[in-house]
């Protein structure tokens, strides 16, 4: 494979927020000189950070147009050696898996950032809503944000992509933190709300990093010697592709053993767990519902859309590209984790009172048919658990969008304290009855050709586990359908509870980013060709590299 | 007796102490001013004697600068002096003792 | 055995059938709100009128196109790959075979004349653009069932009749038992869709895993773990991974793989026979059969159109044509094929008893359809799967009109279903009743109506059917029939007495009305009209029979009462006379070929079904027997006439009544247990739905306590860690560094005293200093 620079193209999507948050940091020097008004300074931020987001999607969605998808050798690479002396090269180029999530990045940041955008609907003094609280900084940790999801699916060096990793962390804290719900104290007296969530997900979610780290320092000095961009020799390296390439020799199978464990088993745990916690796996989970339930709607959005998936994907780049024999090996237990994921979501989800609680729930739920395709390891599950991520990233967006729009009217996500809402907010009601009936997995919209797929096969699996475990997960199907009817009954229909008579149905900016969403799931629905083209070949690779005996 | 240097050493010692008595005890900071250019004098007078006896005029070039110098910083003083004076309708050193502590 | 090679035919248009109505739905949905307030009602309904109509016209097209073609050709339309991976292959095409087409034909003809109805049964409900657009989403969902090419695509129209049928139950959603009638619908069909989706996984691996030939090491079966020998690979090539229906049916037809793959065992039964019960569990479930037919009587909360269209004609009929379709499949396993028809026959018993006691009109026509899609299983479970077929259109065309001649009389009446509240409509309503009674007769089995032939021909196929595995064959499948046939006589001609016959007992009479209630709810049964079910536990109890539910509803735009039922307007009743006469007439297509007549239907069906053909077999019993068993159906269509006459013509027979109020333990408990419908919607309420209610909430709180606890308390523990090395790191570390900051502080204090600011004092400092410095310096000199 050729690894020389031969395009520029994904640099640019990558850094294209960085140049918008750069705008926004130069807007906030400039602004005693230019004797900007604090709204003016606002408004540009808005604007700015908008363009960014919508020239990143833009460019994303350029880059598959330029996509060859009939070869699973990376595309858009761009490589330099960044620090000779630890051999660390900087290495972006994206495959059909990096690319469809590239370009989910891209629209699902649209999404978000069109969320961000103020609500000119009637506010209430008593709730100010985040969108008017410290803008700027509000727009550079968003796109800082974006910018360090985009390089982690862009990255094919390992140190370089645990930068981007981290990167993504820090925004993410001060987003829920700062913007996020108050702190409160929840009915048992606990203290919750946005800091507290903050603090959570940061914490976890490093605990996960260190074990990444941990892994990323073994693996480094597993591996063996490598060409560098600039031709020079190295003892040992971060590139994935040599990684990949000598790991297919069984370097790794030979390291030797730590702490009296085969190498490959124990690093792939650590990377396993280090990527689960982003996922969310059982039971990890626990971050996500407090997160969810605090951050304002469009942090909920990228947080469900996006950030999860970095999860999946960082176990498909890594543990099954680099350790297909830890894949092996781990499968089944991936598999009965992925099966409590699926079912104990589901059941949790229909205890829940609190409408984002229920959705960060079902998120936990519909994550879990990703970790079963994984681990199931036949191209229809493996090709569900991508679909799965991206059908997961367009209709979670649409539900935590629609939680948002009752929230930003009611000040309460409480179901049982809704009721009738249909007869105020018809537009409203049609919307989230289409978003739950893609998020169960109605045939004909996107939720389902994932699922569908990662059932059958892991059905088709070689394991005979597989087919038990897809019997009990089928079971979440009729769990999902009752928690989603349930919450439909509970706020939408029966009498109408007058308390809610001043509020009012959807605005434009909640139309802007709903309906292109629901386009997108329905199209997804019935014609997924084009992203399994240009996933195919990169699936098929990754298969092709297992140990012999897996059906294909 | 020959007039060496340790003579002119007594005189300027002489000097520099009544110099320092002035300025220790007088309460008029024209007197103390005095007393300084007592001082400086005995200073000078040092210069010109190390110099006569150990040879080069530096010395006594350097005791010429000094006596410039000693004008130079008595007008200013004295200007300072003035200018407290106006302030406080007093020239008491001991009571312009604000910058303690 | 018939060789049929399938020859597909390209017909472009197919996939317009389906997706005209959904264009319909997509137009009534965006645009119909707008349209139906500025330009009323007509605006919505012609077209969604007309896209129906239109997927009709191209279906007859198609239909005779295929009419023309040789035998065993299928009209095909290939849109676009839908999920090709790896050796999956789900294509989005569609497919009209003989079988189809029937099916195609009687929804769009049905579904279109059910359109025009709602025109007229609709016309004050503020949101008729909303019901348009659903009646439309369902048509091109029930379209994509009965066209799809693939098990996958199958499954899409599958699940989209069930969430038509949700939303079109909750239509009314301001009350709240309706709404929870939806939900109940659609969990329920959906525990019938997990089973159908397993068997079709099943029914994928192991073709794909079942090797072609006997591998040469291990011949005998394959065990559930035998993948490995097709992991193998090249040398022993699977039977094929085609979710597609013809090319699935095309590997069966090769005899040396159907034999590899029904020799298969998976957990002790036939593969075959488990990936045939697990599609049989989604019939049960669509098709409400035992056990899961408890949705479809609560499916009534729906407007009365629907109930006709999805909840008799079209959507509950799908696990009959899913068996039919599979034929292929289901004739290779005679275990799965007797569970389909016992179930079928309990289920046709069961719910015809529960039938006998309801007063709520479509209550009663609810448990009849359960039963008669009983009736349809028993045909397709013993093979005769024309026969199903055929019962499944005479039955949409009687069921269609019963449905709508109720709810003629439903509107006539003021939404009142309580039939104890009818009475006397023949007057009033004279095409409804004919229609009705019509229908009756049909649906009875009287000789000459499209029921009978049907249902005959069911009665017969079982009796003789030579493939079940019960004891006694065919025997006890035809006892339970012709019992729940003795049932469905007398029930629908109860059904027919207390509404149309006699005086009208609604309105007009509201005092008494009142008085009735009251004596039901002391016991006291002296009123042979009123309180016929109004047994000790009160009717009054069941929420859906509460007669006045549908009057306080916010759609009623009925005033008051205080008027007699009127008729129908035109657009509702010439749909009747259309259904009553087919309903009539339908069943000269398959006319019994006892009688020398040719039978149109089965001959038409005989390619679709002819690769399992031979595999069916009859118990061989003769003419004779066919001739007698056919005048037993004629008594028993009658003989529950006469009952039903006798019983309950005009309200003057006293028995009834004085049955209800019989002392005796036995009725008491037998109709308390019946009327209730043996109790079962409670029992699941309390194992299915407060169970996994009560295990969410335990799960739920597990979670927040114990797995959040766990991380909260990781996190106090790490703060607790913190808190003890920080007052180390105070009292120790930072002591230290305290004490010399401190002590140098504190001589500055002292020493900041002498500077006085006074010039003399400083220059005395000065002066001393020096001295003492030279005094040093001579001291140290010495």
């Amino acid at each position: 494979m050729d690894l020389t620079t031969n395009s520029m193209l994904l640099t640019w999507t990558v850094f294209t927020p960085a140049i918008g948050l750069t705008a926004i940091l130069a807007l906030l020097a400039l602004r005693p000189l230019l004797r900007l008004s604090q709204q003016a300074v606002d408004e540009a931020s808005r604007a700015i950070g908008l363009m960014a987001s919508l020239a990143a999607a833009a460019l994303g969605i350029a880059l598959w147009a330029d996509f060859d998808s009939g070869t699973s050798n990376l595309q858009f690479i761009h490589r330099f050696v960044w620090m000779k002396s630890w051999n660390i090269e900087f290495f972006i180029g994206v495959d059909g898996l990096s690319l469809s999530m590239v370009v989910l990045t891209g629209v699902v940041f649209l999404a978000g950032a069109i969320a961000s955008l103020p609500w000119w609907g009637r506010l209430d003094d008593h709730h100010p809503h985040f969108s008017k609280k410290r803008v700027p900084a509000y727009w550079i940790l968003f796109l800082l944000l974006e910018m360090g999801v985009l390089g982690t699916f862009a990255s094919q060096d390992f140190f370089l992509f645990y930068v981007f990793w981290e990167v993504m962390l820090l925004p993410m804290y001060f987003l829920i933190g700062i913007w996020g719900a108050p702190t409160r104290k929840d009915p048992d007296g606990r203290t919750r709300g946005g800091p507290y969530a903050a603090i959570k997900f940061f914490l976890y979610t490093l605990a996960g990093s260190v074990l990444m780290l941990l892994a990323l320092i073994a693996v480094y000095y597993a591996s063996g010697p490598a060409t560098l961009a600039d031709g020079s020799q190295a003892q040992h390296t971060f590139n994935l592709v040599h990684l990949t390439r000598q790991a297919h020799d069984g370097i790794f199978v030979k390291a030797g053993a730590i702490l009296g464990i085969p190498f490959v088993h124990i690093v792939f745990v650590a990377m396993f767990l280090g990527f689960a916690i982003k996922v969310p796996m059982f039971p990890f989970h626990t971050w996500l519902p407090d997160a969810h339930v605090d951050a304002p709607t469009p942090i909920s959005v990228i947080l469900a859309g996006i950030l999860l998936k970095t999860g999946m994907y960082g176990m498909f780049r890594f543990n099954l590209q680099i350790f297909p024999t830890g894949v092996v090996w781990a499968a089944w237990a991936i598999g009965i984790l992925g099966v409590i994921n699926i079912v104990y979501g589901a059941f949790v989800c229909m205890a829940q009172k609190d409408l984002k609680k229920l959705i960060a729930y079902s998120s936990v739920s519909h994550m879990g048919f990703c970790l079963l395709g994984l681990a199931a390891l036949t191209p229809q599950a493996l090709t569900g658990s991508v679909y799965q991520m991206i059908s997961h990233g367009i209709v979670s967006p649409m539900l935590f969008l629609l939680a948002g729009v009752v929230y930003d009217r009611a000040h309460t996500r409480d179901i049982e304290g809704f009721g009738g809402l249909a007869q105020k907010m018809p537009e409203y009601t049609a919307l989230t009855g289409f978003a739950f009936m893609a998020s169960l997995g109605l045939p004909g919209l996107a939720g389902f050709v994932g699922e569908v797929l990662v059932f059958l096969g892991a059905f088709a699996a070689q394991d005979g586990i597989f087919r038990v475990l897809v019997a009990i997960s089928a079971l979440s199907v009729i769990v999902t359908a009752g928690y989603y009817l349930w919450t439909m009954q509970r706020i939408f229909l029966g009498p109408f509870n007058h308390r809610w008579e001043h509020l009012h149905d959807m605005n434009w900016r909640e139309r802007l980013t709903l309906y292109p969403l629901a386009v997108l799931t329905v199209i997804m629905g019935v014609w997924p060709l084009p992203v399994f083209d240009m996933i195919r070949e990169t699936l098929n690779t990754l298969l092709a590299s297992m140990p012999a005996g897996i059906a294909g | 007796m020959t007039i060496g240097l340790p003579q002119y050493l007594v005189v300027s010692g002489v000097l520099l102490a009544l110099g320092l008595f002035a300025i220790v005890t007088r309460k008029n900071a024209v007197a103390i001013l005095m007393g300084v250019e007592l001082v400086l004098n005995a200073g000078l007078l040092n210069l010109v004697a190390f110099s006569r006896f150990g040879g080069g005029l530096d010395g006594q070039v350097f005791a010429l600068f000094g006596i410039v110098l000693a004008a130079a910083e008595a007008v200013v003083a004295l200007a300072i002096v003035l200018q407290v004076f106006r302030a406080r309708r007093s020239v008491d050193a001991s009571k312009a003792c604000e910058l303690k502590e | 055995m018939h060789e049929v090679a399938p020859v597909l035919q390209d017909f472009p248009l197919l996939f317009l059938i389906p997706l005209l109505p959904l264009l319909g739905a997509v137009w009534n949905a965006v645009m119909g709100a707008r349209m139906q307030r500025r330009f009323g009602n007509a605006a919505v309904h012609v077209p969604a009128i007309l896209f129906p109509a239109g997927s009709f016209v191209i279906s007859l097209w198609s239909f005779i196109t295929l009419a023309g073609a040789p035998h065993g050709t299928s009209m095909y339309n290939y849109l676009w790959a839908w999920l090709p991976i790896g050796n999956l292959q789900a294509d989005v095409a569609f497919l009209m075979d003989r079988l189809s087409g029937v099916m195609a034909l009687v929804v769009t003809f049905v579904g279109t004349l059910i359109h025009v109805y709602s025109t007229g049964y609709m016309k004050d409900e503020p949101a008729y653009w909303r019901f348009f657009a659903y009646l439309n989403l369902f048509m091109f969902a029930m379209l994509v069932l009965v066209l799809g090419d693939n098990f996958l695509l199958m499954f899409v129209g599958w699940e989209g009749v069930g969430l038509c049928s949700y939303l079109l139950i909750s239509f009314w959603w301001r009350e709240r038992e309706k709404a929870v009638a939806g939900m109940k619908a659609f969990v329920v069909n959906r525990v019938g869709d997990l089973g159908f989706s397993l068997g079709v996984f099943l029914l994928f691996w192991g073709l794909m895993t079942t090797p072609a030939s006997p591998p040469a090491s291990n011949h005998g079966q394959v065990d559930a773990h035998g993948a490995a020998v097709a992991a193998h690979g090249e040398e022993a090539p699977a039977l094929g991974t085609s979710v597609a229906f013809r090319e699935v049916e095309q590997i069966l037809q090769d005899p040396v793989k159907r034999t590899r793959i029904v020799d298969r065992n998976v957990l002790g039964i036939g593969l075959i026979t488990l990936v045939c019960l697990l599609l049989f569990v989604g019939a049960t479930g669509k098709s409400a059969q035992i056990p899961l037919y408890t949705w479809l009587p609560d499916a009534m909360a729906g407007p009365t159109p629907v109930s006709a269209l999805i909840h008799a004609a079209t959507m509950v009929t799908a696990g009959v044509y899913m068996v039919a379709r599979l034929h292929f499949l289901f004739t290779l396993s005679p275990a799965a094929m007797t569970v389909v028809a016992t179930v079928g026959a309990l289920t046709a018993l069961f719910a015809a008893s529960i039938g006998l006691f309801q007063n709520d009109i479509k209550k009663v026509l609810a448990y009849s359809t359960v039963s008669q899609l009983g009736f349809m299983f028993v045909a397709v479970g013993v093979g005769a799967y024309w026969v199903g077929i055929f019962h499944l259109m005479t039955h949409a065309f009687f069921k269609a009109c019963l449905f709508l001649g109720s709810g003629s009389v439903i509107m006539g009446c003021h939404h009142e279903q309580d039939m104890r509240k009818m009475g006397g409509l023949k007057k009033l309503m004279p095409i409804t009743a004919a229609t009705y009674f019509v229908s009756c007769a049909a649906i009875a089995g009287f000789p000459f109506f499209s029921g009978f032939f049907s249902k005959d021909e069911i009665l017969w196929k079982a009796f003789n059917s030579g493939n079940i595995l019960l004891p006694g064959g065919g025997l006890i499948l035809w006892v339970i029939a012709a019992v729940a046939a003795l049932g469905t006589s007398f029930y629908m001609f109860r059904s027919y007495y207390m509404t149309f016959s006699g005086e009208y007992r609604g309105a007009a009479s509201h005092g008494h009305d009142v008085v009735a209630k009251a004596d039901g709810a002391h016991g006291a049964h002296d009123d042979p009209h009123s309180t016929d079910a109004h047994a000790a536990h009160g009717a009054h109890a069941d929420p859906h029979s509460d007669p006045h539910a549908a009057d306080v509803s916010g759609h009623d735009a009925h005033g008051g009462h205080g008027h007699l039922p009127v008729e129908s307007p035109w657009a509702m009743t010439s749909v009747l006379a259309v259904l009553g006469f087919l309903a009539l007439a339908g069943g000269y297509v398959g006319l019994p070929l006892l009688w020398g007549l040719p039978n149109v239907f089965e001959a038409w069906l005989e390619p679709v079904f002819a690769s399992t053909a031979d595999r069916v077999t009859s118990a061989g019993f003769g003419h004779g027997v066919e001739w007698a068993l056919m005048g037993f159906s004629i008594i028993v269509a009658f003989g529950g006439f006469f009952a039903a006459r006798v019983l309950y013509k005009d309200g003057r027979s006293p028995i009834p009544a004085r049955l209800i109020a019989s002392e005796s333990a036995l009725v008491q408990g037998t109709h308390r247990v019946i009327f209730n419908k043996y109790y079962v919607d409670e029992a699941y309420g309390f194992v299915f739905v407060k169970g996994s209610l009560v295990l969410s909430r335990a799960l739920a709180l597990w979670d927040s306590r114990v797995i959040d606890g766990l991380v909260n308390l990781a996190g106090t523990i790490g703060r607790a860690f913190s808190f003890l090395q920080g007052a180390i790191d105070r009292l120790f570390v930072d002591g230290l560094v305290e004490l010399v900051g401190n002590v140098i502080q504190a001589a500055g204090t002292r020493m900041r005293r002498v500077q006085t600011g006074r010039i003399q004092a400083y220059v005395q400092g000065m002066a001393l200093g020096a001295l003492a410095l030279v005094a040093l310096a001579y001291l140290l000199a010495w």
